[in-house]
C-alpha cells in the first residue's frame, strides 16, 4: 500500500486539536503517530495512522470489534513485539523520540508507558508485592520507599482505603473491580508518563465501571491516558479526545464532544447513531 | 426394552463403578497381603512342644513356633508318597519353625498331624535370638560365669536377664569403637596412604615428608593401639557369661552371651507383654543392621540407602527438568526441531529401565567414573573410586530415567501460566529473564512439584538399573558418616527393592526370610508414600500460593 492511498485517509490531527480546543492554549502532544502500518504476517491490520495524543489529556480509540484500535494501543509500548510476525513501519514518538528505534530499551520504554489490560491480571502475590514489582525489578528494595510509594499508588488508584488493612493478603482475594484497581496502581507506581488502558472496565460490574471511569477523571492531571473501549457512552464520558477507527483506518478523531455531535465522516456517524458496529 | 436399557446409559455406569471397584479390591488387595504377612512377622507367637511318632515309630520331641498347616486331600497325598489309611479323606500337615539349625542343619520341619500324640506350651520354654545360626528354641538350664555355674533352675531366668544387659551393653561398646573410633582411624590412615601416594606420583615425596607423615602415622597408631587394647578387655569381658540350655532332644548346648540379641519366654508373655515385645522388634527392624546374609536383623541400611539415593536423584533431576522444560517452552522456536525434541522426550520415558542401568554403567561409571579416577584419582590405582558403581551413579542413572517426567510436566506447568501474567509483568517495565524468574517460574513450581513426584515415585521403586549402578547386597558403611567429607557419593549402598529381591530368593534361608520380605516391602510401599505425601503437601502449598487466575 502506498503512501498517498493511506494519506487519504488520514488528516492533520493536530490542526483538529487545536481548533476544537481553546485557541489561546497550544495542546503539547505527547505521543505522535507518524504513517503507522502494521502487518500480521502478510495481513495488513493498520493502514498509515497518522494521529496526535495531547499530554495529561484522555485520548479514547473507539471502532467495530477487530478494527484494530487494540493493535494500535499495543504499539505504543510495543507489546506487539512478543507477538510472532509482526512487521511495523511507521514511527510513533514519543516526545519526539521514536520508539521503534533500535537503540530504545524496551523494558525502559514500558516503564515510561504504562498499560492495563482488559482482563484485571493481578499476580498471585501479596498486595503489597502487586504494587512493588516494578520497583523491585529496577532494583529498589527500600523499605520506606516501598511503602511510600505502595500507599502513595493505592491512594492514587482509590484503593487505599479499601486495602490498607490487608496489603500482605493474597491480590486474588479482591473482588473483579478492585484487582482492576489495584493493576492501575501497580502501573502508576512506577510513574510513567502515558497510560494505556484496553478496555479497562469490559470486564467489570457497572459500579466497579463507574469507579474506573472516575478514576480516569482524577488520573488524567498526572498522567497522558489512551484508552481503548468498546463502550460509546464510556468514551464520551471519559475522554478529552476521541479517534473512530475502522478496519485498520483511523476514520476521524476530534475533541470528543464534536465527534459526537458534529462528526465530519458518514462513516463516524453511522457508527455513533448504531447503524453498524 | 434391552434397547431403551442400553440407551439410558446405565450398563456404561455399570462398567466404569466395575472397572473401578476391580482397581480398588486390586489395591487393597496387595497392600492387605503385605500388611497381614509382614506385620505378624514380630509377634510372639507361642511355643509349642509336641510329642510326635517319627516314621520309623520313634516317639520325639519337637519344639518350635507352628508357621502354617497345609490340608493335602488323601488321592494327592498318596500319589505324593504318604501312606493314607483309608478312613483317611486329607492330609493335615504343619510346618514348624523348629530353629537350632545348628545342631538338626535346617529351621524348619513339615510334620504330619496324624502322627501328634500331644502337645502342650509348657511356660518355660525360651527363644534366644542369636547373631549365628538364627534362633534357638529350648529350656534354660543354668547361667555360667567362666565355665562356673552361677544360677540354676528357677533363679536362673532372672539372673540371665541382668547378665544379658551387661552383655548387649558391652557389645554395643565394642561396635562403637570398631565401627566408629576405629573405623574412622582406619579410613585416616587410607587417606594417609592415598596422600603419600599422590606426592609420590608428583615426584614430591622427599625425606622431609617421609618424617611428617611417619610422625602423623605413629599418632593414628598409637590412638589404634589405644583403642586395640580396650577392645581386647572389652571381648573378655563380654566373652565370660553363657547360658546352658537343653535342647528338644534333651542335649545340653552352651551359647555365650555375646552370641544373643535376645531370650524371651513367650509362653509366659501376657498381651502387654507381647506388645511391648512387638514394638520393641518392630523399632529393631526399622533401626538395626541386618545379620546372617540378610536373614536376620534389621534394613536400617536399606532405607537409608533409598531414601538418600531418592533425595540425591531429585536434587539432580529437578534443576535439568526445569532448564530443559523451560528452554523448549519459553526459547526455543516452535517447529520441526522442538516437535522432534519433546517427541524423543517423550519416547525416553517408555525406555526400558534395566537399558538405563546399561547405559549407566557403561557410560557413566566406566567412561565417566573412570575418566575422574585417572584425572583426580591417580593415587587410589589400580583400586577405583568414582570408576566403580556407586550411589553418585546409581542418582545420576535414575535422574536420566525420571528426567522426562519432570520436563514434560513442566513444561505443561509453563504453558498454564497465562499469557496475560506474562503481559503484566513485562507492560511493567520487566525483562522476559525477569518475569521468567520473578513470575512464570513460581507459578508453574507446583507443576514441577508434580513432575517430581512421579520421579520419586518411580525411582524409589525401581531395582532392575541399581543393580547395575551401585546397588550391593550388604554395604558396610553409610554414603554418610561422621568421616570428612561426610557425604560419600563413591560409596556402594543398599536398597529395600534390592533388598526384597535378595532377601527373597537370594538368601540361604528363603523359608525364613519370606515374612521379611512381606515386612519389607511393606516397608518400601511405606517409604514412597512418605516421600510422595511430603512432595504433595509442598505441592498443595505451592499451589495455594500460586494460584493462577480463574479462566
Amino acid at each position: 500500500m502506498s503512501t498517498s492511498e493511506t494519506r487519504s485517509h488520514s488528516f492533520d490531527a493536530s490542526s483538529i486539536l487545536r481548533s476544537t480546543h481553546d485557541h489561546n492554549v497550544p495542546v503539547e502532544p505527547c505521543l505522535r503517530v507518524e504513517n503507522l502500518n502494521l502487518y500480521y504476517g502478510k495481513k495488513q491490520a493498520l493502514f498509515g495512522i497518522n494521529m496526535e495524543m495531547p499530554k495529561k489529556k484522555v485520548t479514547a480509540f473507539i471502532g467495530p470489534s477487530g478494527c484494530g484500535k487494540s493493535t494500535l494501543l499495543r504499539c505504543i509500548n510495543r507489546m506487539n513485539d512478543l507477538v510472532d510476525n509482526v512487521t511495523i513501519d511507521g514511527k510513533i514518538l514519543l516526545h519526539d523520540d521514536n520508539i521503534f528505534d533500535k537503540s530504545v530499551n524496551v523494558a525502559a520504554l514500558r516503564r515510561r508507558v504504562g498499560m492495563v489490560f482488559q482482563k484485571p491480571n493481578p499476580f498471585p502475590k501479596s498486595i503489597f508485592e502487586n504494587v512493588t514489582y516494578g520497583l523491585r525489578i529496577q532494583g529498589i528494595n527500600d523499605k520506606r520507599v516501598l511503602e511510600e510509594t505502595v500507599e502513595n499508588s493505592l491512594r492514587g488508584a482509590a484503593l487505599w482505603d479499601e486495602v490498607k488493612d490487608r496489603l500482605n493478603d493474597n491480590a486474588l482475594g479482591l473482588s473483579g473491580g478492585q484487582q482492576q484497581r489495584l493493576v492501575i496502581a501497580r502501573a502508576i507506581a512506577i510513574s510513567p508518563e502515558v497510560l494505556l488502558l484496553d478496555e479497562p472496565a469490559s470486564a467489570l460490574d457497572p459500579i466497579s465501571t463507574l469507579k474506573i471511569e472516575e478514576l480516569i477523571n482524577e488520573l488524567k492531571e498526572k498522567f497522558t491516558i489512551v484508552i481503548v473501549t468498546h463502550n460509546m457512552q464510556q468514551a464520551a464520558r471519559v475522554s478529552d479526545y476521541t479517534a473512530f477507527m475502522y478496519m485498520g483506518e483511523l476514520i476521524e478523531i476530534g475533541a470528543t464532544s464534536q465527534l459526537f455531535t458534529k462528526p465530519s465522516k458518514k462513516q463516524t456517524e453511522d457508527y455513533i447513531t448504531g447503524r453498524y458496529g | 426394552m434391552m434397547k431403551t436399557w442400553f440407551k439410558s446409559g446405565s450398563p456404561w455406569i455399570w462398567l466404569n463403578a466395575a472397572a473401578v471397584s476391580t482397581c480398588l479390591i486390586m489395591v487393597v488387595g496387595v497392600l492387605g497381603l503385605i500388611v497381614a504377612r509382614g506385620v505378624g512377622h514380630f509377634w510372639a507367637s507361642p511355643i509349642v512342644s509336641m510329642s510326635y511318632q517319627e516314621d520309623d515309630g520313634q516317639i520325639k520331641t519337637i519344639i518350635g513356633e507352628h508357621v502354617d498347616t497345609t490340608v493335602t486331600p488323601a488321592a494327592m497325598a498318596k500319589s505324593t508318597g504318604f501312606k493314607m489309611a483309608a478312613n483317611e479323606d486329607v492330609l493335615i500337615q504343619y510346618l514348624i519353625k523348629t530353629g537350632n539349625r545348628d545342631l538338626t542343619g535346617s529351621d524348619f520341619r513339615w510334620i504330619q498331624e496324624r502322627n501328634v500324640k500331644s502337645q502342650a506350651e509348657p511356660a518355660d520354654l525360651i527363644v534366644v535370638e542369636r547373631r549365628e545360626w538364627g534362633n534357638f528354641y529350648g529350656k534354660l538350664t543354668a547361667v555360667k560365669e567362666n565355665d562356673k555355674v552361677i544360677a540354676e533352675g528357677e533363679k536362673a531366668w532372672d539372673v540371665l536377664q541382668d547378665r544379658l544387659k551387661i552383655a548387649l551393653d558391652l557389645h554395643e561398646q565394642i561396635a562403637h569403637l570398631e565401627k566408629k573410633e576405629i573405623g574412622a582411624i582406619n579410613y585416616a590412615l587410607e587417606q594417609l596412604r592415598l596422600e603419600q601416594r599422590g606426592l609420590e606420583l608428583k615426584n614430591k615425596w622427599s625425606a622431609e615428608t617421609a618424617t611428617e607423615f611417619a610422625n602423623r602415622k605413629a599418632a593414628y597408631d598409637v590412638n589404634y593401639k589405644k583403642y586395640q587394647t580396650e577392645l581386647a578387655d572389652l571381648y573378655q569381658k563380654v566373652r565370660r557369661d553363657s547360658l546352658i540350655a537343653t535342647t528338644e532332644s534333651g542335649d545340653e548346648l552352651a551359647i555365650p552371651l555375646s552370641k544373643v540379641v535376645d531370650i524371651f519366654q513367650p509362653n509366659k508373655m501376657g498381651l502387654f507383654a507381647k506388645v511391648g515385645h512387638y514394638v520393641e522388634k518392630l523399632s529393631e527392624f526399622l533401626s538395626e543392621d541386618p545379620r546372617e546374609a540378610n536373614t536376620e536383623g534389621g534394613i536400617f541400611p536399606a532405607i537409608f540407602g533409598t531414601i538418600m539415593m531418592v533425595i540425591m536423584m531429585s536434587i539432580i533431576v529437578t534443576p535439568f527438568g526445569v532448564i530443559a522444560a523451560v528452554y523448549l517452552r519459553e526459547y526455543a522456536k516452535q517447529g520441526f526441531t522442538t516437535r522432534l525434541i519433546r517427541i524423543a522426550v517423550n519416547n525416553l520415558a517408555g525406555v526400558p529401565s534395566i537399558v538405563y542401568g546399561v547405559f549407566g554403567l557403561g557410560f557413566f561409571v566406566y567412561i565417566l567414573g573412570g575418566s575422574i579416577d585417572s584425572i583426580f584419582f591417580p593415587e587410589a590405582a589400580p583400586a577405583p573410586v568414582y570408576g566403580t558403581p556407586g550411589l553418585l551413579w546409581a542418582s545420576i542413572t535414575l535422574a536420566l530415567l525420571t528426567l522426562p517426567v519432570v520436563i514434560v510436566s513442566t513444561e505443561e506447568g509453563l504453558a498454564r501460566v497465562p499469557k496475560a501474567i506474562r503481559e503484566g509483568s513485562l507492560a511493567l517495565g520487566a525483562t522476559k529473564i525477569e518475569t521468567l524468574w520473578k513470575t512464570v517460574l513460581p507459578m508453574a513450581s507446583p507443576a514441577m512439584m508434580t513432575g517430581l513426584i512421579l520421579a520419586v515415585a518411580r525411582a524409589a521403586g525401581e531395582v532392575a538399573p541399581l543393580m547395575l549402578v551401585g546397588v550391593v547386597k550388604l554395604a558396610p558403611t553409610l554414603p554418610l558418616d561422621g568421616n570428612y567429607p561426610f557425604l560419600h557419593l563413591d560409596r556402594k549402598f543398599m536398597h529395600l527393592g534390592f533388598h526384597i529381591y535378595d532377601v527373597g530368593f537370594q538368601s540361604p534361608n528363603v523359608e525364613a526370610a519370606r515374612p521379611l520380605v512381606y515386612a519389607t516391602s511393606l516397608l518400601l510401599v511405606l517409604v514412597i508414600i512418605g516421600l510422595n505425601l511430603a512432595a504433595i503437601l509442598i505441592r498443595n502449598h505451592l499451589r495455594e500460593k500460586y494460584r493462577a487466575l480463574e479462566g
